[in-house]
């Protein structure tokens, strides 16, 4: 395989977390929210990949199938929130959801 | 020749990704992060990690998105739901966490170019991951699945029709 | 017979513990047989025990018994074991013998009164700890008995606790005599650590080998044991408790504040007089404390109007004469005078028991007066008592003061000037006492007496007016158990100028209080006089002092103390907790997206720490 330059993608990396981030923070739909949530994880993950294709170790793609778990755990458990969330407010608005105030 | 398709690769997830944070329909905003996470995986491929790159697609694309749409379709969120998000992105509210995200992307730009430069792209075959997941990571891998236990359960658990009266 | 020493401070405890474990259950008419009998039996076998040691020889006047071994801590042993010599016997007879006689003038005195097997239990345990405080054969058994007298008299100084003042008098009696006992334990532990016994024979004897005379350790010994010896004795600077103390029932006041317990400081000295002899500056303060005292409290009998009042003073000036002779190391004549001292204060005290009973409890001496008419017999024996209190010649006080103002005259250069103090003291002695004696005798009836008391008031205050006038006859021979001190004749016009002050203060009493050729009133008129007599009476203003000095400051912390200062340290913390908890609830909103952007601001400044470090 061709090299690709290691630090572009970081890079890569970097952007796609940073929007994911920029979505965690302006949407308000929970839904929406999960999926930034993921496209965070999704772009540790690529950093991951990255840094074990630059050494050329497994250890990289481990993280990232960790990570990956994670993803999917974070998810079953996430959804099953937001259905009963739907289910009791009627509502995916998270501004909404702020019983927990001091 | 991989070198250009790395670039497009990374093109279309940024363009995907940033699709996805301004969509205000929740199942295109799904379509796009497809589309984001299967140039993900082509890149993954790119990169010479095609373990990877083949669960990205299948696990990240395939079971966690479907996941989201069965949500989607579950809540049946129509056209009001639309609208609504259209009147919640409204363009106010984006400058705090756009500065904010800025700060910490310069920040990360940073960081990287202090590194210098460096080669990435050397393939890792799957028998040396096989032989990493089950060696010195075992332990890891156990964890890991014991947290997909518990999130089964706990989604099992979360997902249960509210009972009456409550 | 000598084994039965046991029986004379075990008689008066086994009628405390029939009293106490009877209280309310005994017919009334058994207490004072039970209270009076017990002490009379333990007198009765103190003086066969007298008669059998005084037929032994001089040098084998000692007796020791050890009941059982009291209490033992490796090295430290300490006995319950009764040592009976010339000394102790001598307080033995006192104790047991004016105590039966005013056990037996309480049941006359204390008839109606409705908790009479109270007061008779605490008179036994009294007699008790004092006994034990006399037969003690070491020091920490001496302790006891001496915590043990406090005890009692605080009990008895406040037995009408009713009354709030009675309370106030024994809890101050309490708390100052506290202050010298503190001094004597520690003067204990000083013993114990340098001499490592604390049996008081044995100690003595290594003190006179192991320590030279006037070094830094007898003295400092000596000065704490003083320490104690002036709480409990009522001598300057801790005699402010005794003129309180007269709160308590008169028999207490004639018992514990005039015979016995107060006579204490007197015999602990004596009892460590080779302690005291290896100190000659304390002995010298002994000396000091002793004239200072007697003149002082000369002074303020002279301005008191309650009779009490003017015998407890009398009393605080009398054992002054008992430290000065101790100081000037007549250690015999110190005991001479306690002796006889007991007799006529006694005696005194009594009488005074019986006009105050007569007159419905009335203490004032100017609304007494005319007594002399509507009680003979109290008459005629407070004059003996009153005699031997002034050491009229062929009284027993005349023999002891005499012996003591002679030593005083004798021991080297600070004599003349301890002598020409007590001197003026028996010249204050005499104008006092005949002023109390005109005043509530003699005149006009100002209150109607009722003599109501019977052969068991009267009877005590004739055998005590026989001791006051013959007990100076009786001397018991002290020697060996304390040092012969030979009196050296000292030139003629000293002694006559010593018998005579007692005339000259008697003669000014009466040319003030019955000729009237210069009256009290007229010589109030001078200037400054009145500034004087308040300071008198008030007891030259010591209160006053120990208030502004230790009970002010004191109240004043408690004051302070009583919000808990030190626990607005631990409140401040709290408070501090608490002002952190309420700036910080404004931020618990609820809103899930300012928690993510408070992650992700510190994500970011922890970053940009890293990236410019």
């Amino acid at each position: 395989m061709a090299s690709i330059p290691f630090e572009h993608a970081l890079l890569l990396a970097s952007v796609l977390f940073a929007l994911g981030l920029v979505a965690l923070l302006i949407r308000r739909n929970l839904i929406v929210m999960l999926m930034s949530v993921e496209i965070m994880l999704n772009a540790a993950g690529l950093a991951f990949i990255a840094a074990g294709s630059r050494w050329g170790q497994p250890d990289g793609q481990v993280m990232f199938l960790l990570v990956l778990t994670l993803a999917a755990a974070e998810v079953g458990v996430g959804l099953g929130l937001v259905l009963q969330i739907y289910r009791r407010y009627k509502t995916l608005d998270v501004d909404r959801l702020s019983e927990m105030q001091g | 020749m991989e070198l250009t398709l790395f670039y497009l690769s990374a093109l279309v997830a940024i363009a995907a990704t940033f699709m996805v944070v301004i969509q205000c329909n929740t199942v295109h905003a799904l379509l796009y992060l497809i589309v984001s996470l299967l140039a993900s995986g082509f890149i993954f491929y790119l990169l010479g990690a095609f373990f990877a790159a083949v669960l990205e697609v299948i696990i990240y694309a395939g079971a966690i998105i479907v996941l989201f749409v069965f949500v989607v379709m579950m809540l049946n969120l129509g056209s009001k739901t639309i609208e609504q998000e259209k009147q919640w992105l409204c363009p106010g509210i984006w400058h705090g966490p756009a500065a904010l995200c800025a700060i910490l992307f310069a920040e990360l730009l940073v960081t990287l170019m202090r590194s210098g430069a460096h080669e990435a792209g050397r393939i890792v075959e799957s028998k040396t991951l096989g032989i990493a997941l089950f060696g010195p990571y075992l332990l890891a891998v156990e964890t890991a699945s014991m947290l997909l236990l518990a999130g089964l359960v706990g989604a099992y658990h979360l997902g249960r029709p509210l009972r009456s009266g409550s | 017979m000598l084994n039965l020493l046991w029986l004379v401070p075990f008689m008066p405890l086994a009628g405390f513990l029939i009293l106490t474990a009877s209280e309310g259950r005994l017919p009334r008419a058994y207490v004072p047989w039970i209270g009076a009998g017990s002490v009379g039996l333990s007198a009765a076998l103190a003086a066969s025990l007298a008669f059998e040691l005084l037929a032994l020889a001089p040098e084998a006047r000692v007796f020791r018994q050890t009941l059982w071994h009291w209490m033992a801590a490796g090295d430290f042993g300490v006995d319950f074991a009764f040592y009976l010599d010339a000394l102790s016997l001598n307080m033995l007879l006192v104790v047991t013998g004016v105590g039966f006689l005013i056990h037996v003038y309480s049941a006359g005195y204390m008839a109606d009164d409705p908790s009479m097997a109270r007061f008779f239990a605490y008179m036994n345990l009294f007699v008790f700890a004092m006994l034990i405080l006399v037969l003690a054969d070491n020091l920490p058994l001496l302790y006891l008995g001496w915590e043990g007298v406090g005890l009692c008299s605080y009990l008895l100084i406040g037995f009408w606790y009713e009354k709030p003042e009675n309370g106030y008098a024994a809890r101050k009696a309490f708390v100052v005599t506290r202050v010298g006992d503190t001094a004597m334990a520690l003067g204990l532990f000083l013993m114990f650590s340098q001499l490592g016994t604390l049996d008081i024979q044995e100690a003595m004897a290594r003190a006179s080998t192991q320590w030279p005379a006037g070094s830094a350790l007898p003295t400092a010994a000596a000065l704490l044991l003083l320490g104690g010896a002036v709480g409990k004795s009522a001598q300057l600077p801790l005699q402010v408790w005794l003129p309180d103390a007269m709160a308590g029932p008169t028999p207490i006041s004639a018992l514990i504040h005039a015979a016995t317990m107060v006579t204490a400081g007197v015999y602990l000295i004596a009892r460590t007089h080779a302690l005291f002899a290896l100190a000659p500056e304390v002995q010298t303060l002994v000396a000091a404390i002793g004239a200072i005292t007697l003149l002082m409290s000369g002074f303020s009998a002279l301005t008191q109007t309650d009779i009490k009042r003017i015998l407890a003073y009398s009393t605080i000036s009398q054992i002054g004469y008992m430290f000065l002779a101790l100081g000037v190391g007549a250690w015999s004549a110190a005991i001479f005078h306690l002796t006889t001292h007991a007799f006529f204060k006694a005696l005194l005290f009594l009488g005074a028991g019986a006009v105050i009973l007569s007159l419905h409890h009335e203490q004032d001496i100017f609304r007494m007066g005319g007594l002399r008419r509507s009680l003979p017999l109290v008459f005629w024996t407070f004059i003996v008592g009153l005699a031997a209190l002034v050491a009229l010649p062929f009284t027993s006080g005349y023999y002891s003061k005499h012996e003591i103002l002679l030593s005083a005259y004798g021991s080297g250069a600070a004599g003349p000037w301890l002598w020409a103090a007590g001197t003026a003291g028996a010249i204050l002695t005499g104008l006092y006492s005949t002023r109390l004696l005109l005043v509530a005798f003699f005149g006009t009836e100002r209150t109607q007496a009722h003599s109501h008391y019977g052969s068991n008031i009267g009877v005590p205050l004739v055998v005590l007016a026989i001791l006051s006038l013959a007990g100076g006859l009786a001397k018991l021979p002290l020697f060996p158990a304390l040092p012969e001190t030979g009196t050296e004749e000292t030139g003629g016009s000293i002694g006559l100028a010593t018998t005579a002050a007692p005339f000259l203060g008697v003669a000014i009493g009466y040319l003030v209080y019955r000729t009237g050729t210069a009256s009290a009133e007229a010589l109030l008129q001078l200037p400054g006089a009145e500034t004087l007599r308040r300071l008198w009476f008030s007891g030259w203003g010591m209160d006053w002092v120990y208030d502004r000095l230790f009970v002010f400051p004191f109240i004043a912390l408690a004051r302070l103390n009583k919000g808990d200062a030190v626990d607005r340290l631990y409140q401040g913390i709290v408070a501090l907790t608490r002002l952190g908890h309420c700036m910080l609830v404004p931020t618990q909103t609820g809103q899930l997206r300012r928690y993510a952007a408070g992650m992700l601001f510190g994500a970011a400044l922890i970053l940009a720490l890293g990236v410019w470090s």
